[in-house]
């Protein structure tokens, strides 16, 4: 059911400032695509046109297309809001919800888009998606707590788990781990791992490190300086990028000599 | 080599330790202030009011430079101002107390069972109840919080997330702001003039007074509810809208749940500022001695205007009156008191749990 993304002569802006420029790409299905380059970039934003999250600031607008599967996203007869279903997105800092526990943050995506479950049902979305995220077994015992009480890994993986709980086709992370420690980080990368055999990850990173780890493409961004938009450098199998990469600027960036 | 050097580890360029003033000093200081305030006081002949001004001064003057001579300039300097910020909430302090001493030594006499549960109807001599206005205070107040509620909450709404910088947002925003000045008994001639038109002329009702009292809390109930909505972190919106949820579905039970707390405490505070208003019930909503439990028919008293009337108009027995009048303010506290503590155990219960 994970599904692949066409994106094709996409530009982005926020009012009249064209933010990122031109990008051409497709991310493979059920793999993880990560995407790199220096902040302001665009990486951010580019991901946020993927489940139309962009257009919720006030002015922002693409231009271009954008398929899942062949389906168009900023087609006017598509509703964001369907979107959001289809394609999850986990952010960079943690954010469940503070009214509510942690059973009720992994229900939330159900409960809020009207779902009716049973108790059984309940539960068992409860701790399937716990256990999808590696959470379960830290917080079986306390389902009921609030989910601002567990620490800032744990609240990420619950965030993580509330995404899936709701059983999208893609699932973007903007930047999961940039405020976790390595221990929770690694937590998370295992995850991801394990969510690639169901899902289309795209991964926002500025750890080189775990661009080359989880990821099976990597795209690069990067911009000509500031107020330029950003634009897609190269787009390559991780491998290839992070060895022979086509382009200069994605060598220079890399290996640390950038500009 | 006969002269020992110094140990190494005893040479201490920077000192940490400094003499510092004896952890009584403020107390001490105090009671010197006090003692020549009061003797210079008294062999000058002055009044209460000189005195401890004089004091307060002697007290400020004397425990800086005290602290200037013995401490430091930064010693002296904090040890004023925190003297400075202890006097402003002292001042701040004094006439709260003293309304609160006042109202509860004069009017706690005169509260018993009659008090709470008669009204004035028929009572010729001695005391009668307050039992019409207090029903028809909350009554009133009820109406009013029952108008007031929903379009402010719903302004504050639009104005955080959908109007956010339009144009229409910041003209709410200024008419709202104009509207917090606009002068109590300015809405009660709006709800006469408005019920005059509607009704007939000189309709008096406690409906209008829910109306009048409304206008006076819509704008604060508007703008605090505004400030806590802003409040909400946009990462739990985004975050609600990413799971697929839509955004009118967000606000309903995101973002508005997350703030709860701090709107109920808005609301409370916008209760409270109408409570006590007399001018406009006097106009809308009249005077009577009788009890009336219908807001939509006839004149009905209210806690402040019974207060306002036993003072104005007492009567044959103004003594008893006056007694009864501070028994209503006491009320009026009580039931004010009483509701901001509703409030805080409620925004308590509502607000975000941390878990711990």
């Amino acid at each position: 059911m994970a599904k692949s993304i066409d994106v094709s002569d996409l530009n982005i802006y926020y009012s009249d400032f064209l933010a990122v420029e031109n990008v051409n790409m497709t991310i493979k299905a059920r793999s993880v695509t990560a995407l790199i380059g220096p902040s302001g970039c665009g990486k951010s934003t580019f991901l946020r046109t993927l489940n139309r999250m962009h257009e919720v600031i006030p002015g922002a607008r693409v231009e271009g297309k954008v398929a899942v599967d062949g389906q168009s996203l900023y087609d006017s007869a598509v509703d964001p809001v369907e979107v959001r279903r289809m394609v999850g997105m986990v952010f960079q800092r943690p954010n469940p919800f503070p009214t509510m526990s942690i059973a009720e943050n992994v229900l939330a995506g159900l409960r809020l888009n009207n779902k009716k479950l049973t108790k059984s049902e309940a539960a068992d979305v409860v701790e399937r998606s716990l256990q999808g995220a590696n959470l379960w077994n830290e917080v079986k015992d306390r389902l009921g707590k609030p989910g601002m009480g567990l620490s800032g890994g744990q609240q990420q993986r619950l965030c993580i788990a509330r995404a899936i709980a709701v059983e999208p086709q893609v699932l973007l992370m903007d930047e999961p781990c940039s405020a976790l420690d390595p221990i929770s980080t690694s937590a998370v990368e295992d995850l991801i791992h394990e969510l690639k055999e169901q899902y289309t990850i795209v991964i926002v990173t500025h750890n080189m490190q775990q661009a080359a780890r989880v990821s099976e493409d990597t795209a690069f961004f990067n911009l000509a300086g500031a107020g330029k938009p950003g634009r897609l450098i190269e787009m390559n199998p991780t491998k290839k990028i992070f060895s022979v990469p086509d382009e200069e600027a994605t060598e220079a960036y890399i290996s640390g000599r950038f500009g | 080599m006969t002269a020992v050097a110094p140990e190494p580890s005893l040479v201490v360029e920077h000192p940490l330790q400094r003499p510092r003033l004896p952890k009584l000093a403020p107390l001490i200081a105090a009671v010197i202030a006090a003692a020549a305030a009061v003797l210079l006081g008294l062999s000058l002949g002055w009044g209460v009011a000189p005195i401890v001004v004089t004091g307060g001064l002697i007290y400020l003057v004397g425990l800086s430079t005290w602290s200037r001579l013995v401490e430091n300039a930064r010693a002296a300097t904090d040890r004023l101002v925190t003297s400075l910020v202890w006097t402003a909430l002292v001042i701040a302090l004094i006439p709260l107390i003293s309304l609160l001493y006042t109202v509860i030594s004069k009017g706690s006499s005169s509260i018993n069972a009659k008090f709470l549960t008669w009204s004035m109807r028929n009572v010729l001599d001695g005391p009668g109840g307050i039992y019409h206005a207090i029903m028809g205070t909350l009554i009133i107040t009820l109406g009013a919080a029952i108008i007031s509620v929903p379009i402010g909450l719903l302004a504050a709404v639009y104005l955080v997330e959908y109007g956010q910088h339009s144009r229409l947002a910041s003209w709410i925003r200024f008419l709202v702001d104009v509207m917090t000045g606009i002068p109590s008994i300015v809405a009660g001639l709006f709800a006469y003039a408005l019920f005059s038109i509607i009704v007939g002329p000189g309709t008096q009702m406690g409906f209008g007074g829910s109306v009048a009292l409304s206008i006076l809390m819509i704008p604060i109930v508007v703008r605090s509810s505004e400030e806590m909505l802003k409040l909400v972190p946009t990462d739990l919106r985004e975050a609600s809208y990413a799971l697929g949820v839509p955004k009118w579905k967000t606000i309903l039970k995101v973002v508005i749940p997350t703030a709860m707390a701090g709107i109920i405490t808005g609301v409370t505070l916008a209760i409270a500022r109408v409570i006590g208003e007399t001018a406009p019930l006097l106009i809308i909503c009249g005077a009577t001695d009788s009890v009336n439990l219908n807001p939509f028919s006839g004149q009905m008293a209210s806690l402040p205007v019974f207060i306002y009337s036993s003072y104005q108009s007492p009567g044959a027995n103004p003594e008893v009156l006056r007694q009864m009048a501070w028994g209503a303010a006491l009320v009026l506290i009580i039931i004010v008191m009483a509701l901001n503590i509703l409030a805080r155990v409620l925004g308590k219960v509502l607000s975000p749990k941390t878990g711990h």
